[in-house]
């Protein structure tokens, strides 16, 4: 089973659920960290057998002799990476989604594309948590065709947790796209209820079935439990706040070694989203 | 010349947007002409890549200076690239930033003034 974590607002928990859970499964978990703007999952798990391998994303190149200035490739072009300028096309590797499409559309084969290095992607190994992520490097703008490239890793014969980044964009839906189930992580405040409620809306329009985790649980006033309950999505658990899971997230120690009773309360929740994926509920 | 002013409004009297790419209206300012014309941004809304989009479209329509408040790094390639100069930090009305503009109380820009929000 696949399992994406995600929350709309940041730091309502997300790795702490994510590490937390792949902790406390028995057998063999794979953890992908999909956060590639700000990974942090691995600062919780000691990995052994790090190595890495580098990612480039490919961007469009000119041939200025055969480009007729026609300007198709800058009107076909989603993300204004290309623009024609009197007569001769830029190119803004930044904005470039890496789709192709310029290379297809243009009428004189003046368009090749280029391998550009955007950032790594680390693989380690800590106890029977096999860990992979992506880390983009600094000032690059596209996360998700990193966060695909750490997803084509997905072990079929392992249990898989998708941390996902933060927000509900084109990264948030790229790490959570394909998961059986997502849980989502928020918190009792304002901010944490409006951001679920994005979440859940775009979860919706993916048919992806979902359970909620409140963070910190007896702090904030915010109606987070009643907005499920009108949307019929199950809170499959709630963890009040607590200073030691708090001051030992901070030195990189997961939930379940700061208080251990979480080990057997993730592991209760996983197998209440295995009975709702099998009865294909949660939607 | 032909002078485009990135304006709040569809008025002479409109303030000065300080965006470039996301302003709401175009000010297009005929000088030779003494002439002012009025469009919507139609790209205001875009996802992203929008200072290239508007730039791109300035150069076609031959436009030859831009007075606007910031312009980031994606903006300032296109318009350079399409022979525009650009004079940042304008301030007031549409009105009164063409008259210091035309008396020469603007100063044209080197680079970028702020980074890009094209994200």
């Amino acid at each position: 089973m696949k399992i994406a974590v995600a929350s709309g607002k940041g730091g309502t928990g997300k790795t702490t659920v994510a590490v937390g859970l792949a902790r406390a499964l028995p057998g063999n978990v794979q953890l992908l960290d999909c956060d590639v703007e700000e990974p942090n999952a691995f600062l919780f798990l000691n990995l052994d057998e790090v190595r890495s391998t580098e990612h480039s994303s490919l961007v469009p190149r000119i041939e200025a002799d055969l480009c007729t200035a026609c300007g198709l490739c800058s009107r076909f072009c989603e993300f204004n990476a290309l623009a024609l300028l009197k007569d001769r096309v830029l190119v803004f590797d930044n904005l470039c989604h890496g789709c192709g499409g310029c290379t297809i559309i243009c009428p004189e084969k003046a368009i090749r594309e280029e391998a550009r290095p955007t950032g790594k992607i680390v693989f380690g190994q800590s106890g029977p948590i096999e860990h992979i992520y992506g880390d983009l490097n600094t000032g690059e703008a596209m996360a998700p065709p990193l966060i695909r490239a750490v997803k084509r890793r997905i072990s079929k014969d392992k249990e898989v947790i998708l941390d996902s980044p933060p927000g509900t964009t084109c990264p948030m839906v790229t790490a959570v796209k394909d998961a059986d189930f997502c849980l989502l992580v928020t918190e009792n405040t304002p901010f944490g209820l409006h951001d679920l409620e994005m979440a859940v809306e775009v979860l919706r329009d993916m048919e992806m079935p979902m359970g909620v985790v409140i963070n910190r649980s007896d702090i904030g006033r915010s109606k987070v439990r009643e907005f499920c309950g009108e949307k019929e999505i199950p809170v499959l658990l709630e963890i009040p706040y607590s200073r030691i899971i708090a001051e030992q997230y901070a030195v990189g120690v997961s939930i379940v070694d700061a208080e251990p009773q979480y080990r057997g309360k993730l592991v209760d929740m996983y197998r209440e989203i295995e009975q709702i994926v099998m009865a294909g509920r949660g939607r | 010349m032909n002078i485009c002013i990135t304006a709040q409004g569809m008025e002479r009297t409109s303030r000065i947007d300080p965006r470039f790419g996301r302003c709401a209206c175009f000010c297009f300012y005929d000088s030779d002409k003494d002439e002012y014309t009025f469009e919507k941004n139609a790209f205001a809304g875009g996802v992203g890549g929008v200072g290239v989009q508007t730039g791109e479209m300035m150069a076609q329509k031959g436009v030859k200076v831009v007075i606007t408040g910031q312009v980031g790094p994606n903006a300032y390639r296109t318009l350079e690239a399409g022979g525009i100069e650009i004079y940042p930090n304008a301030e007031g009305t549409v009105e009164e930033a063409v008259k210091a503009f035309l008396s020469g109380q603007y100063t044209k820009t080197t680079g970028p003034t702020g980074p890009s929000r094209h994200a």
